[in-house]
């Protein structure tokens, strides 16, 4: 059984050290287990994301899209109303100056089974709908489910070997990406929204309002500050990032657009990454059938208007429409560089955030500290390690050989069971390896002092030896279960890295418990039949 | 045989006032510690308490005044700096009051472009943390004390008796909170990892406390004649050698990842290592004392078995 304990672990261990692993015939990889241990964030770089959805934001979303839906339908059936906008986080609101209107009104709501009205709030002018709570409950759902989707998407196409992404309780969201090189550059990926709109700009109002031709970055607030309260109803103010073509300054135009979405991102079928006649990178979009059709369509009513491309509220262009586009084709461009065309491209493919995402945990460790970690840890745990063998032997002699030997196949057992379960190693999981040793160590002392004190006794080598394992039997169990108590605890509420943690801990003592009771006294039993011992070196 | 004690005779259970008074004043500074950390006063870790921490390498060694003073022109007067002197790294932390929407990390990164452009670095590590995250953590270390506290006490209330169980978790209890105290009055970061360490330690003392204990049941069945506190002597000097021995090896491996074990390994060293010298003090010198400060007789373990 020993034997088979020491074979399995071996066969398990293998893979964790790639050199040897690598050195090995290819049949005898087939049979093999081909995962060893995988290191942990903070032994070999990497990212640690948890995000939470905003999910009010998400539900404000779906209602403003049926906003616009009952503007088109109303447009459509040629019902003259004031306005209709989102008046609440659920809530819209219709106003109309024709009293004989509300029940033509009224009868629409059959196409929007997701709102119900309420009727307190109406008057004669003014109809109020409120998105059923049903269906809030629904969007809020979907909305982590959707963004978990969108999130796997756009980690697949930048590439990132062994991802995770993972949903955590209610309402968040877990990324680890171990081994980034830039932990910026795929932070933003994961978190743009990726909202893309086309809007009109509102060219008729725009020079009554007086905004400046350009502002530079972070004056924003200011522009919005001088038209506030002077905005026509249904536009607002946007802004596009430009460049200075000599310094590479960005600055911000400032546009009136209406915020009527013509089309969203959603229609996309491909978006790829294209180089313009000057070497400039853009991105181009295919639309779907439906999508293309519309494109078209709003194209060819708006010629000679401009139309601004918008992503996440910001403008990237706002090119006149020269002429109707057919062919379901468009572009995006903008200033940008390669790398972030290819990003643009990857997040507009992926598809949008159904809500904007709250980074509430962020670890990033860069890859040298890692192998600093891992360099450090392991030289000092070889060092502490070389100093107990040498101290067991110089005071326990041959038996102090013994106990090392179990030292060295509890610690074989361990990277074993760990590799076997596929395991994250980690830093505190290093810890928890060095702890279990010096468990192990302490069972032998404590059998190695019980033998002594019954061959101080006088009792023949045999017989002390038997006493020393029996006595000190339960003294072990009972540390080791108390010990495992707290290592369950610990598995059991601890997060992230202690749960590494407690995991070595817990195998740990199991392993100990085996070698220290079964696989010593296999030795010790194996030299007192093979020669008759009269001294006990010990 | 090499031995570093021979049979020795101490008597320990003599020594138990000066032992209740150390250990009351370490008991004290760590209840201290523990209000404090409640009131949000102690030095709390970023895991914990929310914020940002940043490590920067930077190629050529870097002045940690003049780094403030980057930080403290650029808006970000409230950070806290700390150095790890031969490999120029730096560890900037900013609490809580900040929000992570900010992008502190990026902020930091950003001021030490641009004040410091002729020294060139690399982001060994950052770390942003929500101020609810580090609530939660607060949280769940809390239940995995008490789950593992009532755990123990409760197998060891079964093995043994109530009051092994009940002096076994008041002694972890008392090492648990002399390392925070040590911690708290030395300002060293309590960090997931610290608390970690001080888990860690809580199974080490109990182990050493069982080890303890379980002499004392034996002699109990043993020897009926002796009084309590003669046989409660003889199991500590019977086991004094193992605990040493024991001890000593744990603190051979301790000392190294103290030392040399690297930043991160650093302080979760340290408190195991204190934790150990506590653990063997308190094994010794309050869980076996604060037997015989149970009252009733001293018979009933006996009538048990």
């Amino acid at each position: 059984m020993l034997a088979l304990v020491v074979v399995l672990s071996v066969i398990f261990f293998i893979p964790s050290y790639q050199p040897f692993y690598q050195a090995l015939p290819g049949w005898l990889k087939k049979v093999m287990p081909n995962k060893g241990i995988t290191l942990g964030l903070d032994l070999q770089g990497g990212i640690h994301l948890v995000m939470e959805v905003d999910e009010d934001r998400a539900v404000e979303i779906a209602v403003d899209r049926s906003v616009v839906s009952l503007q088109d339908g109303l447009v459509d059936k040629k019902i003259p109303v004031e306005s209709v906008a989102r008046t609440g986080p659920a809530q819209v609101t219709i106003q109309f100056q024709n009293a004989e209107l509300k029940a033509q009104i009224q009868k629409l709501n059959d196409d929007y089974p997701t709102f119900s009205e309420t009727q307190s709030a109406g008057t004669a002018n003014r109809l109020v709908w409120e998105l059923r709570e049903i269906e809030v409950k629904r969007i809020k759902d979907s909305a982590i489910n959707q963004a978990l989707e969108t999130i796997r998407n756009r980690i697949d196409q930048f590439g990132v070997a062994e991802p995770m992404v993972q949903r955590q309780g209610l309402k968040q969201i877990v990324v680890q990406l171990p081994g980034v090189k830039e932990p910026k550059r795929a932070r933003d990926l994961i978190k743009e929204t990726a909202l893309l709109e086309f809007k009109m700009l509102d060219e008729d109002n725009q020079p009554k309002l007086d905004l400046p031709a350009r502002i530079p970055k972070d004056k924003e607030a200011d522009v919005l500050k001088q038209v506030e309260g002077k905005l026509p109803e249904g536009d607002q103010i946007l802004f596009e990032r430009a460049f200075e073509k000599d310094t590479g300054r960005e600055y911000r135009i400032p546009y009136l657009v209406k915020k009527r979405v013509m089309l969203t991102g959603d229609v996309l079928s491909d978006a790829r990454v294209s180089i313009g006649q000057f070497n400039d990178p853009y991105v181009s979009i295919t639309f779907d059938a439906k999508g293309g059709r519309e494109f078209e369509r709003i194209t060819g009513d708006n010629v000679k208007k401009r139309m601004a491309v918008v992503l996440d509220n910001t403008i990237y262009s706002a090119p006149v429409i020269q002429d109707r586009i057919t062919g379901g084709r468009a572009q995006i461009t903008g200033t940008f560089s390669m790398q972030e065309a290819n990003d643009l491209a990857i997040v507009l493919r992926a598809g949008a955030l159904p809500a904007p995402l709250k980074i509430i945990q962020d670890l990033t460790v860069g890859p040298s500290l890692g192998k600093d970690s891992i360099e450090k840890g392991v030289q000092a745990t070889l060092f502490a390690g070389a100093m107990v063998v040498v101290f067991m032997i110089v005071y326990y002699r041959m038996s102090g050989v013994i106990a090392d030997f179990a030292l060295v196949l509890n610690l074989l057992c361990l990277i074993g069971a760990l590799s076997a379960l596929n395991a994250t190693l980690t830093l505190p999981g290093i810890a928890g390896i060095v702890l279990t040793m010096g468990m192990g160590v302490d069972s032998n002392v404590l059998i190695f002092e019980r033998i002594r004190e019954e061959l101080r006794l006088g009792k023949a080598v045999r017989l002390a030896v038997d006493g020393g394992y029996d006595k000190a039997l339960l003294t072990i169990v009972d540390s080791h279960v108390t010990t495992l108590i707290t290592g369950v605890a610990l598995f059991l509420f601890g997060t992230g890295p202690i749960k590494g943690f407690a995991v070595t801990l817990c195998l740990g003592i199991g392993i100990n418990l085996f070698t220290a009771l079964i696989g010593t006294k296999v030795i010790f039993d194996l030299l007192n039949q093979r020669h008759k011992v009269e001294q006990l070196s010990i | 045989m090499l031995e570093i004690l021979r049979k020795t005779d101490i008597d320990f259970m003599g020594k138990r006032r000066w032992a209740f008074l150390f250990s009351g004043i370490m008991v004290v500074l760590g209840i201290v510690a523990v209000i404090q950390v409640a009131r949000g006063s102690a030095n709390l870790g970023i895991d914990f308490a929310g914020g940002t921490a940043v490590q920067l390498k930077f190629d050529q060694a870097i002045r940690v005044d003049e780094a403030r003073k980057a930080l403290e022109a650029n808006g970000l007067a409230d950070a806290e700096l700390q150095e790890f002197g031969q490999e120029n790294k730096l560890l900037i932390r900013l609490k809580a009051s900040t929000t992570i929407e900010e992008k502190v990390a990026e902020r930091v990164v950003a001021v030490f472009t641009k004040e410091f452009p002729s020294n060139h670095f690399v982001v060994d590590s950052s770390m942003e943390i929500g101020p609810t995250i580090g609530q939660k953590l607060q949280q769940d270390a809390l239940i995995a004390v008490v789950i593992s506290f009532a755990g123990i006490i409760f197998y060891v209330a079964a093995r043994f008796e109530l009051r092994f169980g009940i002096a076994a978790a008041l002694a972890t209890f008392h090492d648990v909170l002399a390392v925070l105290g040590a911690f708290y009055v030395l300002d060293k970061e309590i960090t997931l990892l610290v608390v970690t360490a001080l888990l860690t330690l809580a199974g080490y003392s109990m182990t050493d406390t069982v080890v303890v204990f379980d002499r004392i049941r034996e002699n109990l069945r043993m020897r009926r004649r002796d009084s309590e506190e003669t046989i409660i002597n003889n199991a500590v000097n019977q086991v004094l050698s193992r605990t040493i021995v024991t001890s000593f090896t744990v603190v051979l491996v301790l000392i190294p990842l103290t030392l040399a074990g690297g930043e991160v390994l650093h302080d979760f060293s340290l408190a195991l290592l204190w934790g150990v010298i506590f653990g063997t003090y308190s094994s010794i010198f309050v869980a076996s004392p604060l037997l015989l400060l149970w009252p009733g007789a001293s018979g009933r373990l006996l009538k048990r078995s």
